[in-house]
């Protein structure tokens, strides 16, 4: 067998999360974020910076010498963990990993690319990629396929972006946001905004050719659809927990509702979900840090499996609560609503599954 | 401590003084055992060298490599995942040393007598009974014990009996080591669904245990059993299992080599499975990762879990899929065979034996309890039989 990979949370990476997690409880608790979520501006004040550039959280995938902390997908994944767990509004998935990783497939030979590269590692800028939320990997060439005849629907995080990165036909280009319409649209998840971008009227700088941007592009979401299972993983924890906690504490027949069986087995199955999600979630991490062979097959596994159980851990977490899970007031409904948003993201389980059929040569009736 | 560049020389000197082509298979087995390299995690004497448990999978290794045999585990399962360990943490010196090789060398089967018409997943109310001959220091015992697996092949047994039924039920029991050849030991088979006899009943009339295969102290019992019951909870393999390697790797294979039975419904449920499957091979190797990093997770409840279900998910669509083929059955012949095989057999077979993975070993609900209470903490049903003397609960 190629790649052996490593599952565990190193002692390092376990303390990267207790840093996150704090910096999240202090600046971005649910009361900061349910606040906010119908502003328009979601983002938690000062969070960025703190995250980004006195954490380094943008440049963890970022080699030293191009300016960023040289960690890895491990160590991003452990971000990711915390953000879904928090269900945190901030461009991390989309810049950090998604637009982060194209440009390091571009930022070998220096130029306009490694530049950008270095100011999204320190947290100094933020690019994301000019593409539907909804795009997979191998979704990648169609970006290119077409000139854009119509603004890109359903771009994430665009709202908070300096730059943005405009697939044309010919290539890759970084365009100033401000140089580009772009025009916020309602999310079902209102932790993550979306905006419909209309780059046309804007020049920009081509970063890279033809053929080597849909690479680039590719790799970028790639990475982002391996990690995105981390913050899946990390938001159906925080479900888990909170669903257990409320159980507990909440009594009706004179018992605590957490001792009826027909309760406790449905945690305990939610839990066995979860055990095989941290599974998965940390194999893709680990197969994307190593350019493991099999790196595809292992992130569209973590895919497939975790973006169900991201959505059953946050639709038992409302059922669990009773009334109280129905509120706007409870952040049950923002869990639910980046977990049923995420199962979209950066295609779908189905989507997944489809690779997998192909990868693992199990292809579909004739 | 014997670390691993050790285990491979001790490895190189027992094929070098005892070449498997020319020794024989019980030879080799002890003399393995005596080199402590049957279990390196045992005390030296006991099969072992105080060795770092995560070491085992390499020795293993290098010997199959080396056309070593093995002590074929499919045959003397509960005797590897149960009684040893037990017999390890709570035998006395005489009864480690009497015990433990020829169980390791299979020259011993065990099987496990737990086990009862009026007790099952409620263990702690068996009434198997065991009195004491005040004469000899003997325990006398008598009562009946069910499904008891490899009973028509094992030499011993651990034996769960009552000692005091005026205590409360998980109080007066006494864990004790039996001796299967005792003229008051009858085995007859209990034919499976499968067709053939795995399991069996057993009948203990004025069985005669001596005090020195008592395990723990008298009313002890239920304790001593836990040791059992923790490990017969999927024992995790040191070995890494590759991708496809296991109930999904037949299902698979078929869907290849098969093309004319295809259909988009079975292509999307093999999807769901091959995904789950290999999340589970994950999530074992994660275990395993943990457990060689000297920090087990309460992940391990959840392999049983996960494999049951998966077992019997992929056998079954293996049926379906098999179309005309799925409707045969090798062979109904009632066996009583000697060793257990989830993952032989076609694919009927396979399917029908799946189903008592999820009984054998605690079954599913019983599984998905401990989960809940031991590990996400929930609080346990109100239940009324902890604290009433055995002899007065219903039954
Ligand atoms: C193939 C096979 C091999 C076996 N080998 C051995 C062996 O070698 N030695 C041995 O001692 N035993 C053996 N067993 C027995 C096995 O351990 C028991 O069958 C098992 O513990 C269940 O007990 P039971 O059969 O009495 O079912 P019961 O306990 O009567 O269970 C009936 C149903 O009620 C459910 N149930 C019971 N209690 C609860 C609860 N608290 N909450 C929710 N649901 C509950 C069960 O899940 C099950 O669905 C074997 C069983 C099988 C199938």
């Amino acid at each position: 067998m190629s790649h052996e990979p490593d599952l565990l949370h190193s002692d390092t990476q376990e303390a990267l999360r207790a840093a996150v997690r704090a910096l999240l409880a202090d600046r971005a608790g649910h009361p900061v974020v349910l606040g906010r979520i119908e502003t328009g501006d979601p983002y938690p004040p000062g969070l960025w910076p703190a995250l980004a550039g006195d954490i380094g959280a943008a440049g963890l995938l970022v080699p030293e010498e191009l300016g960023g902390q040289g960690a890895g997908h491990r160590e991003t994944a452990v971000v990711l963990e915390e953000l879904g767990r928090a269900v945190t509004p901030a461009p991390y998935l989309t810049g950090a990993v998604v637009a982060t990783e194209t440009l390091l497939a571009l930022a070998g030979d220096g130029g306009p690319a490694a530049g950008l590269l270095a100011e999204l590692a320190a947290g100094e800028r933020t690019a994301v990629l000019a593409a539907p939320l909804t795009t997979a990997p191998r979704g990648a060439d169609a970006l290119f396929a077409v000139p854009a005849e119509a603004p890109v629907r359903g771009v994430a995080d665009a709202v908070a972006a300096d730059v943005l990165l405009v697939p044309r036909p010919d290539g890759l280009y970084a365009v100033p946001a401000v140089e580009a319409a772009v025009t916020p649209l309602s999310p079902l998840d209102l932790t993550r905004p979306l905006a419909a971008v209309d780059a046309r009227g804007a020049a920009g700088t081509r970063l890279a050719g033809a053929a080597g941007a849909r690479a680039a592009v590719r790799r970028g979401l790639l990475a982002g659809a391996g990690l995105l299972a981390s913050e899946q993983l990390g938001l159906a924890e925080w479900c888990l927990e909170e669903t257990v906690r409320h159980a507990r504490e909440r009594h009706q027949f004179n018992r605590p509702v957490g001792s009826f069986q027909a309760l406790k087995h449905r945690m305990a199955r939610l839990w066995l979900d979860v055990v095989g999600a941290r599974a998965a979630a940390r194999a893709a991490a680990d197969a994307l840090a190593a350019g493991a062979a099999d790196a595809e097959l292992t992130v569209a596994v973590a895919q497939a499996y975790c973006s169900g159980v991201a959505v059953r851990a946050a639709e038992e977490c409302v059922q669990l609560h009773g009334g109280i899970g129905m509120t706007w007031e409870h952040p049950a409904h923002l869990a639910l609503k980046r977990a049923k948003a995420d199962q979209l993201a950066l295609g779908s389980a189905g989507h997944h599954q489809d690779v997998v059929a192909d990868l693992a040569d199990l292809p579909a009736p004739a | 401590m014997t670390d691993a560049a050790d285990l491979r020389a001790r490895v190189r000197d027992l094929l070098a003084a005892h070449p498997p082509a020319t020794t024989g298979r019980t030879d080799f087995l002890r003399a393995r055992f005596d080199a402590g390299l049957a279990w390196v995690h045992h005390p030296a004497g006991l099969g072992g060298l105080d060795a770092p448990r995560s070491l085992q999978a390499a020795v293993d290794a290098g010997l199959a490599a080396a056309g070593a045999p093995d002590n074929d585990p499919g045959r003397i399962g509960i005797g590897l995942g149960m009684a040893a360990p037990t017999l390890l943490a709570h035998g006395s010196d005489e009864v480690r040393a009497r015990f433990l090789k020829p169980l390791w060398t299979g020259e011993e089967v065990w099987c496990q007598l737990f086990s009862e018409p009026g007790a099952g997943s409620d263990l702690a109310a068996l009434g198997t009974r065991a009195v004491r001959d005040a004469a000899t220091g003997d325990w006398i015992v008598d009562g009946q014990k069910v499904w008891t697996s490899s009973a028509h092949t094992a030499r011993w047994a651990i034996l769960l009996a009552r000692t005091d039924p005026d205590l409360p039920k998980h109080r007066g029991i006494t864990y004790f080591v039996c001796d299967m050849t005792d003229p008051g030991v009858e085995v007859r088979p209990l034919r499976q669904l499968t067709g053939e006899a795995e399991f069996n009943e057993v009948f203990l009339t004025g069985v005669r245990i001596p005090d020195a295969h008592r395990l723990g102290a008298v009313g002890d019992g239920w304790r001593v059993a836990r040791t059992t019951l923790m490990n017969e909870r999927v024992s995790i393999g040191g070995a890494r299992i590759p991708r496809e390697g296991g109930m999904i790797g037949r299902a698979a294979a078929v869907w290849r080599d098969r093309p004319e039975l295809r259909t988009h419904a079975l292509h999307r449920r093999l999807l769901d499975l091959w995904v789950d499957s290999e999340v589970a091979r994950l999530t074992g190797e994660r275990l395993r990762q943990q457990l060689a990093a000297g920090e087990p997770g309460p992940e391990g409840s959840a392999m049983k879990l996960g494999f049951a279900r998966l077992h019997q998910a992929v056998s079954g669509l293996e049926v379906e899929l098999l179309a005309d083929d799925g409707l045969l059955y090798g062979d109904w012949t009632m066996t009583r065979p000697e060793r257990v095989d989830f993952t032989g057999r076609d694919a009927g077979y396979r399917y029908l034996r799946a189903k008592g993975n999820s009984i054998e070993g605690g079954t599913s609900e019983v599984l998905l309890n401990i989960v809940a209470e031991r590990v996400l903490g929930l609080p346990p049903e109100p239940r009324d039989d902890k604290d009433v003397p055995w002899k007065d609960l219903a039954r």
